[in-house]
C-alpha cells in the first residue's frame, strides 16, 4: 500500500514539474470547450437568395417582400438572368436562386396553377434541405394569403386538416449548446486520460528509467495503480471545472445527479486509462503512442455520436459502438445532465463500461512485463 | 549538395526501417476514410419512435403505416394510454412519441380538423427538429394525396426544386473533402513536428547542428520525405473518394493535385513551426493533436457551416488553414470550377505557408541552450 502512495507522489511531482504540460492540459480543453461549443451549431441563421423575377407583377413583388420579411432569408441580388444566379452559387455568395417565371401572376389567376423554380446549392445536404423546407413553408403561407385575398375570405383553410403540434422536451428552445457541451466535455476527459496514460509508461521506456523501476521490488499491479490514480484525479478535476464553466457560460441545466456523473466518470476513466497503458506497453516510442492514440480518438469520437446521430449510422457501426467507451459515456453524460436519467435507466451502459474497463485494464496488466 | 542527399537518405531510411510508422502513415488514413465515409452521416434514417394511439381507427393506422414505411422511422415501442412518456425518453430508447387523441377519425370527419401531437426528445435539438419536420411533411402529404385528392383547390403555387451539385443530398459529398483536409493536415503537421523535436530530445540534433549541413538543409531534409509520403496519401484519398464513394471530380485533376500539394506544404511548414516552439515530443504532440484536432473538425466548415457561427468564431475559423482548403476541394471536385473561383483561397494558403516558414526560420536555433 505504501509503495502505491510513493508512486502516486512521484507521478504528481513529475506532472507538477512539467509546467508547460500542466498548463496545456488544464487550459486547452477548457478554452476549447468555451469556444467550440459556439461553433457546433446546425442552426440556420441566414440564407442568401438570388432573385430572378421575370414576372414583375404585384404578386411576385409581394412574394419577394414576404421572403425578405422572414428572419432566415436575405435577398441580396436581383437580376433577370438565371445564369448569373448560378455563378453566384458557384462563388458561394448565395445559397438559393429563386426564379419567378414570366406570367406567374397571370397563370396563377387564370389557370389556378403556377410554378416557381428553386435552385439550391446542395453540397451541404442537410443545410440545403432545411433552407428548402423553410422556403416552401413561407411560400405555402403566402399561397394561403393569396387565396384568401382573391376569394375575399378572411382566412383560407383546406376542408381537411391534420395539424401537427410539436413539443420539444428537455430543451424547448432547441438550444444546441446544451447538447454539445456535455459531448465536448466527454471528449476532453477522454483526450486527457488517454494521452497522459499513453505517454507515461513509454516516456520512462525512452528515457530508460523503466529499467530502474523494474529492478525495484514493486509489484506490477501496484506500479500500474500508482500510475493510474493521479491521472484519474486530473481528469476528474478537468471534468468538474468544465461542468462549472458550462453552467456559468451557457447556463447548462444539470438535471441529474452529480454523484452519478462522477461515479460513471471514474468507471469510464478506468477503461480509458487502461487502454492508454496498454498502448503504452505495446509501443516503443512516443511517436508511435501518439499515432495510435490519435487513431483511436478519431474513431471513438466520430463514431460515438458526438457530432452526428448514431441512429443514422449503418447497423454494423451501431453494433461496433457497443465496444466504444466514448459512445457509452457520451450517452450517459447527455442523459444524466439533460434528462435527469437515473442509475436504473443506465444499467446497460454500466455493464458495457464495466466490461470495457476490465478488458483494457487486464490487457495492460498482462502485457506489461517487468522483465525486458 | 552531396551532403544534403546523404542526409535525405538517412531520413528516408529512418521512416522505411520502422514498419509501424509506415503502417500508421499509410494505413490509418485509408481505414479512417473508409470507415467515416460509410459511418458519418447526418441523413435521418431508421430513427426509433413510439406511437401512442388512443383511437385505433383507419386514419390513425394509415398515418402510422405511412410514417413507418417512409424509411425515416422505425417503431421502437408501442405505448398504451396511461404509460409514462417521460420514462421512455429517460431510458433513451426512442427519440419521438407520436400521439393520436381519442376519436381521431370522428373529429376529423365532423370538424374537418384534428391535431396530432409530436413529442420530441430535444436533448438532441437538431435530430428533434428534423424528426418533427419529416413527420409533419409525411402527414401533410398523406392529407394531400389521400383526403384532398379529388378536390380542386384554387390558385395553387407549385415549387420545382433543383438541388445543384449534389442531387441525392448525400452527406458523403460534404465529408470526403473534410476528412481529406483533416487527415493531410494532422498527419503532415504531426509527423514533421515530432520528427524534429525527437532529434532535440534524443540529443542527435547537436550532432546535426555541428555537421557541415546548413540549418535550411536540415529542415529541408526533414521535410522532403514527409512531403512525398503525404502526397501519396493525398492521391490515395482522392482515388478512394472517387471509386468507393462516388464523389465526382468535375474540375481539372492536375489543378486538384497542385492545390493538395500546396496544402501539404502549408501543413508541413506548420509542423516545422510547432517543432521550433516545442521543447520536446510530448509538447509538440499535445499542440498538434489537442490544439489542432478539435478545431479542425469544428471550425473548418467540415461539419458545421461557418455561415452560422457567431462573428468572433468566423474570424477564428478564417485562420484555420483547412477551412480554405475545404472550399477549394469542394469547388474543384463538386462544382468543377477553376482557379478564377478559388484564387483568393489559394493566395491565403500561400500566404500562410510563407508566414509559417518565416516564423520558423526566425525561431530555429542553431545554438544549444
Amino acid at each position: 500500500m505504501k509503495t502505491i502512495l510513493y508512486v502516486i507522489q512521484k507521478e504528481f511531482i513529475q506532472v507538477k514539474r512539467n509546467k508547460t504540460m500542466l498548463r496545456m492540459i488544464v487550459m486547452i480543453p477548457l478554452l476549447q470547450m468555451l469556444v467550440l461549443v459556439f461553433a457546433a451549431t446546425y442552426d440556420l441563421k441566414n440564407v442568401n437568395i438570388f432573385l430572378v423575377d421575370k414576372d414583375l407583377s404585384a404578386t411576385s413583388r409581394q412574394l419577394a417582400s414576404k421572403l425578405e420579411a422572414s428572419p432566415f432569408f436575405t435577398i441580396d441580388h436581383t437580376s433577370f438572368n438565371p445564369e448569373e444566379g448560378e455563378q453566384e452559387l458557384l462563388r458561394n455568395n448565395d445559397d438559393i436562386v429563386l426564379i419567378i417565371p414570366p406570367n406567374f401572376e397571370h397563370d396563377l389567376m387564370r389557370e389556378d396553377k403556377a410554378n416557381l423554380q428553386l435552385l439550391v446549392n446542395a453540397i451541404d445536404g442537410s443545410a440545403a434541405q432545411l433552407s428548402y423546407s423553410y422556403a416552401t413553408s413561407v411560400i405555402r403561407d403566402f399561397n394561403k394569403n393569396i387565396i384568401a385575398d382573391w376569394k375575399g375570405l378572411p382566412k383560407f383553410n383546406a376542408p381537411y386538416q391534420i395539424n401537427t403540434v410539436s413539443r420539444f422536451w428537455y430543451n424547448s428552445e432547441l438550444e444546441y449548446k446544451w447538447y454539445m457541451a456535455p459531448g465536448i466535455l466527454a471528449i476532453l476527459v477522454t483526450l486527457i486520460g488517454l494521452f497522459l496514460s499513453g505517454m507515461s509508461l513509454v516516456k520512462e521506456k525512452e528515457l530508460g528509467t523503466i529499467e530502474q523501476l523494474n529492478v525495484t521490488p514493486i509489484r506490477k499491479i501496484h506500479f500500474l495503480t500508482g500510475k493510474l490514480i493521479p491521472f484519474v484525479i486530473i481528469a476528474l478535476f478537468d471534468l468538474s471545472f468544465g461542468l462549472l464553466l458550462a453552467k456559468l457560460a451557457f447556463n447548462l441545466p444539470i438535471v441529474g445527479s452529480l454523484w452519478l456523473i462522477f461515479g460513471f466518470g471514474v468507471l469510464y476513466l478506468l477503461g480509458i486509462l487502461g487502454l492508454g497503458l496498454f498502448i503504452s506497453t505495446v509501443a516503443d516510442t512516443q511517436q508511435q503512442v501518439m499515432f495510435v492514440t490519435y487513431f483511436f480518438m478519431m474513431i471513438f469520437i466520430l463514431m460515438g455520436g458526438v457530432f452526428t446521430p448514431v441512429d443514422s449510422m449503418p447497423h454494423w457501426a451501431q453494433l461496433l459502438n457497443q465496444c466504444n467507451p466514448v459512445f457509452h459515456f457520451m450517452r450517459i453524460m447527455r442523459m444524466v445532465v439533460l434528462k435527469g436519467s437515473e442509475f436504473s435507466d443506465l444499467i446497460h451502459e454500466f455493464i458495457a463500461l464495466c466490461i470495457i474497463g476490465v478488458t483494457f485494464l487486464s490487457l495492460a496488466l498482462l502485457r506489461y512485463r517487468k522483465t525486458a | 549538395m552531396k551532403q544534403f542527399i546523404g542526409f535525405l537518405r538517412k531520413e528516408f531510411l529512418h521512416i522505411f526501417r520502422d514498419p509501424r510508422t509506415m503502417i500508421i502513415i499509410f494505413g490509418l488514413p485509408i481505414i479512417q476514410l473508409l470507415l467515416f465515409g460509410k459511418v458519418i452521416n447526418t441523413d435521418l434514417q431508421d430513427s426509433k419512435i413510439a406511437i401512442l394511439d388512443q383511437s385505433h381507427d383507419n386514419t390513425t393506422r394509415e398515418i402510422t403505416s405511412k410514417l413507418l414505411s417512409s424509411g425515416y422511422f422505425v417503431l421502437g415501442e408501442e405505448l398504451l394510454p396511461g404509460d409514462d412518456v417521460e420514462d421512455v425518453f429517460r431510458k433513451g430508447k426512442v427519440k419521438m412519441v407520436v400521439t393520436f387523441g381519442t376519436n381521431f377519425e370522428q373529429d376529423l370527419e365532423r370538424d374537418g380538423k384534428v391535431d396530432v401531437q409530436l413529442l420530441a426528445d430535444a436533448s438532441d435539438p437538431n435530430t428533434a427538429r428534423m424528426l418533427t419536420n419529416y413527420a409533419t411533411g409525411i402527414i401533410n402529404d398523406y392529407v394531400k394525396k389521400g383526403k384532398l385528392q379529388n378536390l380542386q383547390l384554387p390558385h395553387q403555387i407549385g415549387t420545382e426544386v433543383r438541388m445543384l451539385y449534389n442531387e441525392g443530398l448525400k452527406s458523403v459529398y460534404m465529408f470526403v473533402p473534410g476528412i481529406m483536409a483533416m487527415i493531410l493536415m494532422l498527419i503532415s503537421a504531426m509527423m514533421t513536428s515530432i520528427s524534429i523535436s525527437r532529434e532535440k530530445e534524443l540529443g542527435t540534433m547537436e550532432v546535426l547542428l555541428a555537421s557541415p549541413l546548413r540549418p535550411i538543409q536540415i529542415v529541408l531534409g526533414k521535410v522532403t520525405p514527409y512531403l512525398l509520403l503525404s502526397f501519396i496519401n493525398a492521391v490515395t484519398i482522392i482515388v478512394l473518394g472517387v471509386f468507393v464513394f462516388g464523389v465526382p471530380i468535375k474540375g481539372s485533376i492536375l489543378f486538384l493535385m497542385a492545390e493538395s500539394f500546396l496544402f501539404i506544404l502549408m501543413s508541413l511548414s506548420l509542423g516545422i513551426l510547432i517543432s521550433t516552439i516545442a521543447p520536446n515530443q510530448m509538447v509538440a504532440m499535445l499542440i498538434s493533436v489537442l490544439a489542432l484536432m478539435l478545431p479542425t473538425i469544428l471550425l473548418s466548415g467540415f461539419m458545421f457551416p461557418i455561415a452560422n457561427m457567431p462573428f468572433p468564431l468566423k474570424i477564428l475559423s478564417s485562420i484555420m488553414p483547412p477551412r480554405w482548403f475545404i472550399v477549394i476541394i469542394k469547388n474543384i471536385m463538386l462544382k468543377g470550377t477553376g482557379i478564377t473561383y478559388v484564387w483568393k483561397e489559394t493566395l491565403i494558403l500561400m500566404f500562410m505557408t510563407f508566414v509559417f516558414i518565416t516564423l520558423s526560420i526566425k525561431n530555429f536555433k542553431t545554438r544549444l541552450e
